[in-house]
Order: C-alpha cells, then sequence, then structure tokens
C-alpha cells in the first residue's frame, strides 16, 4: 500500500504551485484556476486521510467540496466577465477601482 | 505495481500544474488544467474512491474546463499579461513564500506522526454506501446544496442581466 504521507505531500506540493499561481500570475482567469488547483490539493488530502481512516465521511466531505467550488465557478466567472466588460481587462493590476 | 502508478500520475499532476502556471495563454493553462484535475482523478482511484472519480470527471475535466474554456474565449484574454511588473519584487517574493511554504509542508510529512495506509478495506468507499450516507445522516446538507446551487444560478442570471433603463 502507497504511506498516505505521500499523498498529503504531493497535495502539499500542489497546493503550494497553486499559492504561487496566485501570487505571481496576473491573468485573472489563471489566478482563478490557480484557486481551483489549491481546492483540488486539499481535496485530494482529506480523500488521502479518508482511506486511511476507512471512513466514507471523508468523500462525502469532499463531494460537498466540489459542488461548492463548481458554484464558486459559476459565480466567479461570471464576476469577471462583468468586470471584463465595464474594465475591458482580465489583469488583476488593471482593477483597481476600490483602491484609495 | 501501485507505487509506480502513483508515482506516474503525481508526476503527470504536478508537471500539469507546472505547465499551468508557465504557459502564457490562458487557453493551454486551462487544458494543462484538465491534465492536472484527470491525474488527480485517477489517484480517487488509487485511493478506494470510484463515486469521486466519477465525480471529478464529470463536475471538474466536464463542466468546470469548459466554463474556463468559454469564459477565456468569450473575453479573448489568452494573452492579458504584458511582461511589465507594476511592483518589481512581487515575483520573486511570491516564489520564496511559495517555497516555504512547500518546505513547511515537507516537514510537518516528514516529521509528524504518520497516518496509517489504510486500504484494508475497498468496499468503504463504494457508491452504495456513500448515496446511504447522504440520504440519511447527511440529508440537510444534501439539501441545503441544492439550495446553493439555486442560488448560484439565479446570482449567475442577474449578474448578466445588461442594464436597458439607460437605452429607453
Amino acid at each position: 500500500m502507497i504511506p498516505t504521507g505521500y499523498y498529503v505531500a504531493l497535495a502539499g506540493v500542489l497546493f503550494a504551485l497553486g499559492v504561487i499561481g496566485v501570487l505571481t500570475r496576473r491573468n485573472a482567469l489563471v489566478v482563478f484556476m490557480s484557486v481551483e488547483l489549491m481546492l483540488n490539493s486539499a481535496n485530494l488530502a482529506i480523500v488521502a486521510f479518508a482511506n486511511a481512516r476507512q471512513d466514507t465521511a471523508g468523500q462525502i466531505l469532499v463531494f460537498f467540496t466540489i459542488v461548492v467550488a463548481a458554484a464558486e465557478v459559476a459565480v466567479g466567472l461570471a464576476l469577471l466577465v462583468q468586470i471584463f466588460r465595464t474594465k475591458r481587462t482580465t489583469d488583476v493590476d488593471e482593477i483597481n477601482l476600490l483602491k484609495g | 505495481m501501485e507505487l509506480v502508478l502513483f508515482a506516474i500520475t503525481a508526476l503527470v499532476a504536478i508537471v500539469g500544474a507546472v505547465a499551468m502556471l508557465l504557459s502564457s495563454n490562458a487557453i493551454h493553462s486551462a487544458l494543462f488544467l484538465l491534465l492536472n484535475f484527470c491525474a488527480i482523478a485517477v489517484l480517487y482511484l488509487l485511493l478506494n474512491a470510484p463515486f469521486l472519480f466519477a465525480i471529478q470527471l464529470i463536475i471538474y475535466a466536464g463542466a468546470i474546463i469548459v466554463l474556463f474554456l468559454f469564459a477565456v474565449m468569450l473575453l479573448g484574454a489568452e494573452r492579458a499579461e504584458d511582461e511589465r511588473d507594476t511592483i518589481a519584487w512581487q515575483r520573486p517574493v511570491a516564489l520564496v513564500m511559495g517555497l516555504i511554504l512547500a518546505a513547511q509542508v515537507a516537514y510537518v510529512v516528514l516529521t509528524g506522526t504518520p497516518a496509517p495506509a489504510g486500504g484494508q478495506d475497498a468496499a468503504f468507499g463504494a457508491p452504495e454506501r456513500i448515496a446511504r450516507e447522504l440520504f440519511t445522516t447527511y440529508l440537510l446538507p444534501f439539501e441545503v446544496t441544492a439550495m446553493l446551487i439555486l442560488a448560484a444560478l439565479v446570482g449567475v442570471v442577474v449578474l448578466h442581466i445588461r442594464e436597458k433603463r439607460q437605452v429607453s
């Protein structure tokens, strides 16, 4: 059997990559994709722990996470489309209407 | 055998994630993210979660990636980034902080109490058992999820309504 630690390590690497993506990329769509990457790595860790504990509840938690992520993507992309309509850009540096 | 499968899939997942970060075209990023999602779906199979394998492929690889591709192509935002940086030190600092985070995770994984490997009973993740739990113990969250999706649906429709009052 594969040790659970390997899965957790992989999830950690993917999460770190997602964090780097959010911090370095400026295309709002790619930032959003990096957030999805982080959600996925967290899901992977939860499923790994569910397998370690032989517990169905972990998989159900991941199921709910995926549903919430789907709703979040729908609303987030709608917001991005609206921002693009008004500002004509998806560069997160240009979206500074709230800047004081 | 399983370890080889895990190593290959993990490599594909990491390569997909790195390629997503490095490609300058947002469409390529979305497709590399699809590769990453598929690799994670295979890992779900290795973790005795066939239900989540199907859900991952249908919702993430199917719906969410298609939504991303639609948004990218609709906005024509393939190359929204130019090379100039408004904050010059942003990228190196972000890289260093990401590496610190990865190092922290590695430290915890290497020095923490190792979790049991598990997998003695593959039937715990069977779709029948998940369905029974979902419709008995977790019935209320399940119904609340329906409300959440309805709210998201209405929200998206409201966001896309164009203001017509100024025209008339």
